[in-house]
C-alpha cells in the first residue's frame, strides 16, 4: 500500500511563456523549411548525397529520438512487467514524453522518404519484403506509436465527458497494450542497430559487430530510464514541482542504470577482444576520439551512481542521467554516421536548414509536452505540507 | 500492494544477464548461406586488357537508357560524368601510374576500369528494400527496380557495398537510378547496350555459364600468343584477334559478396583500380541470420509477448485495487 494517497492531477499555469514563445518560433520555421523540402526535393535543405544518404534527420530525429523517447517503455517495465507498483507516479509523463518522441520521429521519417506518397506500400502483403531490417522497423514503431497513445489515453479520456463512461472498459482492456509496449520496442531498438549489420565493411570495426542489437538496446533501455531521471528533475525546477516523494525510485532507477552500463561496457570491450579489434580503440584517429569520449560518458553514470549520497541528489541524478543520455546519443550518431564510409570523396555534415528542421521537432517536443502536463492529468499530485510546497517553491 | 520489493542490485544484475542471454542469443546469427545463382542467369563480361576507353558503352548506355548530359564543367558543352550517378549508369575510368607508358602495366602503366551495377549473386539492395521495389530476377538474376513501388528511403544507397544505387535529391519526386543490365532491351531480344556498340569486345554478354567458361578459356591463354576475342556476346561469331595478355589469376566477381553477374578481368591489381577488397560471404547473410534467428516464424516474439500479457496481466489487477477515483 503506498504511503499516501495520490492522484493525477494537470498541472495548470500560464501556457504562453517565453520558453513555449521560443519554441512555438522554432517549430514554425521547422514547418517552412519541411515546406520547402516538400516542393524543391530534399537536396534544398539537406546536404544529403548518395555517399551519405542518410542525415541528421534519420540520426537524430529517428535513431537518436525514438531511444530518447524509451521512457515510456522503461517505466512500463519495471512497474508493469516487474511489478513494482511504486513507479506508477513515473509512468505517465515518461509516456506523455515517448508519445510526443515517437510520434514526431514518425512524422520526420515522412519527410525524409523521397517517395514519401507511396508509404502506405510498407502495409501491402504483395509489397511487404520481411528480410528487411528496416520493415521490421517501420512496422514496429508505426504499431508502436499507436500504441502508445493509447497506453496514455486514460489521461485524455477522463477530461473528455463524452469518453468517461469508456475509461472503466478502456482500463480492463490496457494490459494487452501494456504488453505490446514492451514488445515493440525491445524488436525495433534492437533493430535499429541490426539495420548497420548489412552494411558491412563501410562501417568502422570500433562499431561493426554482431552485436549492435543488443547494445542499440541496451542503451536505448538505459536513455529511457535516464530520460524520466532528466524529465523529473527537470520538471521539479520548470514546474516548481515537489518530486520528494519521487526520489526514492529515481535512486533505484540510477541502480539500474548503473548495472546496466558495467554490462554493457563489459560486452562492448568483450566484443572489440574477441573481434581482435582493440587496437582500434586508439589507431583510428577521429573516431578513436568519438568512440573513447563515448565510453567516458557510458562510465560516468557507473562512476557516480556507485555513491549513495550522489543517488539521493538531484544534483547527482541530474549529471549522471544527462551523461548517459549524450552516451547513448553519441553512439547512435557515431555509428550511423561518424562510422560510415562508403567510399573515397563523400562528405557530409547537416546544413543549418537541415539543423534547423531538427531543433524545430524537438521544440514542438518540448511545447507539446508543456501544453500537455499544464491541460490533462499527467503528473501525481502528492499530498503535501504547506512546508514543502513553500521549499518546492524556493528551489 | 503487498509485492515483495526485491533488493534492486538484483535487478541491476538481472539486467545483466539478459543482456549477456541475448549476446548468445544473437551468436549463432551466421547460420544463413550465400544465395545460389539464378538458373538462367546472364552476366556481363569486362576485360579492361581489351577496353580502349572509347566510352562508346556510356553513350551507348545513355542512349538506350534515356538519361541526359552530366555536365561537370563550366561551360557545359559535352556529357562528363566523373562517376556513376543519377544520370549516368556506367563510366569507363582511368587508373595511371608514373609515366603511364604502358597499357595494363602497374607500374609506368595505364588501364581502364568500368564501373556499373555489379547484379550481385545475393545483393544488399534486394535485402534491405523494405517493399520489394528493388528485386532479383529469379531467372535471369538481373536487379531491376520499380519506382511505382519505392518509397525512396534509400536503404539500397546506404547498403551496397560497391555504392551503386544513386537517389536524386533535386526533385521533388526523386527516383532511385541504376543499370538494370537493360532489362527492357533483353525483353525485346536485344543485348544490354554497352556490349552492343563495344567495339573491342570489353564488354561482352551472355549466359553465366558462357561467362565461367570464357574466363577459364582466357585464363588458359598464353601472354603474348595470338589469341581471339568475340565482340558483342559470346557465341556472336564476331571475332578479332589479338595478343593474349597476363591476366591476373584474380577475377572479380567470381566470389566477391557471394559473387556477381557483372565479371572483371585485369592485368592491374583490382585495388588500383578502384574495386573495394570484399569478402566471400554475402553481407546480407549476416543480417538475415540475426533476423532470422530472432524472428523465426514469429515465435521469439509470440513467446515474449505471451509472458509480457500475463505480467501486464497481473499487474493490473494490483492496480484495481486500489482504483485512482
Amino acid at each position: 500500500m503506498a504511503p499516501f494517497h495520490q492522484e493525477h492531477e494537470p498541472l495548470g499555469g500560464k501556457l504562453v511563456t517565453k520558453t513555449t514563445v521560443v519554441c512555438a518560433i522554432l517549430a514554425l520555421i521547422a514547418a517552412f523549411l519541411l515546406a520547402k523540402r516538400m516542393v524543391l526535393g530534399l537536396g534544398s535543405v539537406t546536404n544529403l548525397n548518395n555517399g551519405f544518404p542518410w542525415g541528421i534527420w534519420i540520426a537524430y530525429d529517428v535513431v537518436i529520438g525514438t531511444a530518447f523517447a524509451c521512457g515510456g517503455y522503461a517505466m512500463a517495465l519495471v512497474c508493469y512487467i516487474l511489478n513494482k507498483g511504486e513507479y506508477h507516479p513515473l509512468v505517465r509523463p515518461a509516456l506523455l514524453a515517448s508519445c510526443f518522441g515517437y510520434t514526431l520521429g514518425g512524422v520526420s521519417i515522412l519527410f525524409d522518404l523521397g517517395r514519401w506518397w507511396n508509404a502506405w506500400h510498407i502495409l501491402v502483403p504483395q509489397y511487404m519484403q520481411p528480410n528487411s531490417v528496416m520493415f521490421e522497423v517501420a512496422l514496429c514503431v508505426m504499431s508502436y506509436i499507436l500504441v502508445l497513445w493509447i497506453e496514455f489515453s486514460p489521461a485524455i479520456v477522463s477530461k473528455v465527458p463524452a469518453l468517461r463512461p469508456h475509461k472503466r472498459k478502456l482500463e480492463k482492456t490496457l494490459f494487452v497494450f501494456v504488453a505490446l509496449g514492451c514488445l515493440l520496442p525491445t524488436m525495433h531498438q534492437s533493430s535499429l542497430g541490426t539495420l548497420l549489420v548489412v552494411l558491412g565493411y563501410q562501417i568502422h570495426p570500433l562499431w561493426q559487430t554482431p552485436l549492435l542489437p543488443v547494445l542499440f538496446l541496451s542503451s536505448a533501455i538505459c536513455m529511457g530510464f535516464s530520460i524520466v531521471v532528466f524529465e523529473a528533475v527537470l520538471g521539479s525546477a520548470g514546474f516548481k514541482r515537489s518530486i520528494k516523494h519521487e526520489m526514492p525510485q529515481l535512486a533505484k532507477i540510477a541502480r539500474i542504470v548503473q548495472g546496466f552500463m558495467v554490462a554493457y561496457l563489459v560486452l562492448r570491450f568483450g566484443d572489440l577482444i574477441v573481434r581482435g579489434e582493440l587496437g582500434a580503440v586508439f589507431n583510428s584517429g577521429l573516431r578513436s576520439l568519438m568512440f573513447l569520449i563515448e565510453i567516458v560518458l557510458f562510465a560516468t553514470p557507473i562512476v557516480l551512481f556507485s555513491k549513495q549520497s550522489n543517488r539521493d541528489s538531484r544534483k547527482g541524478l541530474f549529471i549522471g542521467a544527462v551523461a548517459m543520455l549524450l552516451g547513448g546519443a553519441l553512439y547512435r550518431l557515431d555509428a550511423f554516421l561518424v562510422a560510415y564510409d562508403t567510399g573515397p570523396g563523400w562528405h557530409y555534415f547537416p546544413s543549418v536548414s537541415e539543423l534547423m528542421v531538427t531543433f524545430g521537432i524537438i521544440a514542438a517536443e518540448v511545447l507539446l509536452y508543456i501544453v500537455f502536463v499544464r491541460k490533462l492529468p499527467v503528473f501525481y499530485t502528492h499530498k503535501l505540507t504547506a512546508e514543502d510546497l513553500a521549499a518546492a517553491h524556493e528551489k | 500492494m503487498a509485492v515483495n520489493r526485491r533488493d534492486f542490485l538484483k535487478g541491476a544484475a538481472g539486467g545483466g544477464a539478459a543482456l549477456a542471454t541475448a549476446a548468445v542469443a544473437t551468436a549463432p546469427a551466421q547460420a544463413r548461406e550465400n544465395k545460389p545463382m539464378p538458373p538462367n542467369a546472364v552476366g556481363l563480361l569486362y576485360d579492361s586488357t581489351l577496353c580502349i576507353g572509347c566510352k562508346a558503352c556510356v553513350a551507348g548506355c545513355k542512349e538506350a537508357n534515356d538519361l541526359p548530359p552530366d555536365f561537370n564543367t563550366a561551360e557545359q558543352l559535352w556529357d562528363t560524368p566523373i562517376d556513376i550517378g543519377p544520370k549516368t549508369f556506367n563510366v569507363i575510368k582511368l587508373y595511371a601510374s608514373g609515366t603511364a607508358e604502358h597499357k595494363d602495366q602497374e607500374e609506368n602503366g595505364f588501364a581502364f576500369v568500368k564501373k556499373s551495377c555489379m547484379h550481385c549473386v545475393d545483393p544488399s539492395c534486394v535485402s534491405v528494400c523494405p517493399v520489394s521495389a528493388m528485386t532479383k530476377d529469379p531467372q535471369t538474376g538481373i536487379v531491376g527496380y520499380d519506382p511505382d513501388i519505392c518509397i525512396g528511403c534509400r536503404y539500397c544507397v546506404l547498403s551496397c557495398p560497391f555504392g551503386v544505387p544513386q537517389a536524386e535529391y533535386d526533385t521533388p519526386t526523386p527516383k532511385i537510378k541504376k543499370c538494370e543490365m537493360c532489362r527492357h532491351r533483353q525483353a525485346e531480344g536485344k543485348i544490354p547496350a554497352c556490349a552492343e556498340v563495344c567495339p573491342t569486345g570489353a564488354t561482352v554478354f551472355g549466359p553465366i555459364a558462357a561467362i565461367d567458361a570464357e574466363i577459364a578459356r582466357r585464363r588458359a591463354m598464353v601472354p603474348g600468343e595470338t589469341a581471339t576475342f568475340e565482340r558483342r556476346t559470346l557465341g556472336s561469331g564476331d571475332v578479332h584477334e589479338k595478343a593474349a595478355p597476363k591476366y591476373l589469376e584474380h577475377v572479380y566477381g567470381e566470389k566477391e559478396v557471394g559473387g556477381t553477374q557483372f565479371r572483371f578481368m585485369s592485368s592491374v591489381e583490382f585495388e588500383k583500380l578502384g574495386m573495394p577488397a570484399l569478402r566471400d560471404k554475402s553481407y546480407p547473410s549476416d543480417s538475415e541470420g540475426i533476423q532470422h534467428t530472432l524472428y523465426s516464424g514469429m515465435i521469439a516474439p509470440a513467446v515474449v509477448f505471451a509472458g509480457l500479457v500475463w505480467a501486464a496481466k497481473r499487474a493490473s489487477h494490483v492496480e484495481d485495487e486500489h482504483p485512482e477515483e
